[in-house]
């Protein structure tokens, strides 16, 4: 049984794309990032997960349960952390926690101490004095404290300083290896390649690639930089083009053959081809189909 | 139980200042009475002689000289609008605040089916109106004593049991709107509150315009026919209860399958 499995999930609002023919599976045990750029359709999938939104066609599945069926039951095993974290103002945090605790008829009240010290969250402030990223605390403490088998989180450290980000990843992973399951949507792609095994990428609203960081990151996209170079290089495969005086560097995706056929055409004093980083390799994922022909 | 108390809680500010207001305003409507009383004859005459306009706020079929017809008058314009106010606001807020708010995205990622987060919110709009009108009912009979008057037991708990249900209808057409909006609403609450309002007033106006009465719970809650009458009108009261069952049953069809963006 996987954790998380999308068939064909497609979700229009209207006339508008949110997401096409989404299929994601998401292993039991699994620390998954999913990347893309803002309107790609993470959102959306997120929300489609928790019954938030209804797909227009398509199927998912968590922890064995469909998505509509079992609504409730899956909530019950899975912490959810959304991008913006909106609380009742007139609150207090502990008032926030206990709710929470509550409408899970459980009592976490000593999860939810330890998680507020190791985050350092005041419990008894109130909602509405709260920075952003004490707001997130709270709302991290929430998708926590009940010990789910599921985490799903949406940008969950947007707003957190980076001790308080170190922190909160050091508690994931401490909940990965007891054997929750990891999904998390990030803008911070580095994040990404740190923590997490595996990696799905979207963009408008389509899955464009999905393996193990590893895998992504030795794909077929080399940089290569020209120095002395006497023009540009046109031929397909191409992107992230940028030069200066001296060189002129770029990233390529596509068979070797034709990178030195396209060479060829050019006359240039110096080469190197090298393995992009990581995060580069994302930010090809993340171009625009025409901005990489 | 649990959204239900949680609602409590949080509107409990609201409700007490909507409770204190109503039944102070109520209060000393009554608590003047005996000051007023021997200019309510001229009153009564002056009124008699204002044609549509007496017959608009049913001023023409009570005896305003005498302590209940004014009592039915002063009730229908402090608890009548207000209490519509109330529940109209209550009603609209409660599950349209949740997506203004954005705390919706809290609320349902917790194991709480959505029927169950609307059947909760519901009741807490009902308990919040008895809240208001019990505070109210209870001043108002402390006020009645204290002037000196007997309480006429049916005509009093005639003419709250009308309010009660009059703000019950409001409650439950307003909550049926909430569950559309992905804003706030307010406006919107307040507008079908006054609207009844006025929608009563035209239907007093002309035998033409009587039919209106089915459309507007300000109808089975027109204190100057109870008193007069010592009775409900059951037709108004049975379109009230329809449209009620309309505002709860669009709450429930549609909260259930909204996406909440």
């Amino acid at each position: 049984m996987n954790a998380i499995e999308t068939k064909n999930l497609t979700k229009y609002y209207g006339k508008s794309r949110g997401i096409t023919d989404v299929s994601i599976t998401v292993g039991q045990g699994d620390f998954v990032g999913f990347v893309g750029p803002n309107g790609s359709g993470k959102s959306t999938t997120l929300r489609t997960l928790l019954g938030l939104i209804s797909p227009s066609s398509g199927s998912a599945s968590v922890l064995g349960m469909d998505v509509l069926a079992s609504r409730t039951e899956i909530l019950g095993r899975v912490g959810y952390l959304p991008a913006e974290t909106a609380f009742y103002n007139g609150a207090r945090v502990r008032d926030v926690l206990e709710y929470s605790a509550r409408l899970r008829k459980i009592d976490c009240t000593a999860a939810a101490k330890n998680l507020c010290e190791r985050l350092q969250l005041d419990m008894n402030r109130k909602i509405g004095e709260l920075s952003l990223g004490n707001r997130k605390k709270v709302g991290i403490v929430c998708a926590m404290q009940h010990s789910p088998e599921l985490y799903i989180l949406d940008e969950p450290t947007s707003g957190l300083d980076p001790l308080m980000q170190q922190e909160f990843f050091a508690l994931l992973q401490e909940k990965n290896q007891q054997g929750a399951t990891v999904f998390l949507s990030s803008h911070i792609l580095s994040e990404v390649s740190r923590y997490c095994s595996r990696a799905v990428v979207i963009r408008e609203g389509r899955v464009i690639a999905a393996d193990t960081v590893d895998a992504l990151g030795s794909s077929d996209v080399k940089r290569v930089t020209l120095k002395g170079a006497d023009g540009m290089p046109r031929f397909d495969g191409i992107s992230a083009l940028t030069c200066d005086e001296q060189s002129l560097s770029f990233l390529y995706r596509g068979d070797s053959k034709s990178l030195i056929a396209g060479l060829s055409q050019l006359s240039f004093g110096d080469i190197t081809i090298t393995d992009p980083p990581l995060d580069e390799v994302f930010m090809h994922y993340y171009a625009e189909e025409g901005e990489s022909k | 139980m649990t959204v239900f108390l949680f609602e409590l809680r949080q509107n409990k500010l609201l409700l007490i200042i909507w409770s204190v207001v109503i039944a102070f305003m109520l209060g000393i409507a009554i608590i003047i009475y005996p000051e007023m009383a021997p200019q309510m004859n001229e009153i009564g005459d002056m009124f008699a002689d204002m044609g549509s306009f007496t017959a608009a706020f049913g001023m023409d079929q009570i005896n305003f000289g005498e302590f209940w017809g004014y009592f039915a008058v002063e009730c229908g314009n402090v608890l009548g609008l207000g209490g519509a106010l109330f529940a109209a606001m209550t009603g609209i807020a409660a599950l349209s605040k949740e997506q203004k708010d954005k705390t919706a995205e809290f609320l349902l990622t917790h194991p709480v089916s959505r029927s169950r987060v609307t059947a909760n919110k519901l009741a807490a709009v009902a308990a919040q109106i008895i809240a208001v009108n019990v505070a109210v009912m209870v001043v108002a009979a402390l006020s009645v004593t204290v002037i000196g008057e007997s309480i006429r037991l049916r005509e009093f708990s005639l003419l709250f049991l009308a309010y009660l249900l009059m703000q019950i209808e409001i409650g439950c057409i307003t909550f049926g709107i909430s569950a559309f909006l992905s804003g706030g609403g307010m406006g919107v609450g307040i507008g079908i509150a006054i609207g009844f309002y006025f929608v009563n007033i035209l239907s007093n106006l002309t035998s033409e315009l009587e039919v209106l009465k089915y459309l507007t719970p300000f109808a089975y809650a027109d204190g100057a026919y109870i008193v007069s009458n010592v009775s409900l009108q059951p037709e108004y009261l049975v379109s009230g209860a329809l449209f009620a069952a309309a505002g709860i049953i669009a709450a429930f069809a549609k909260y259930t399958k909204k996406d909440i963006l």
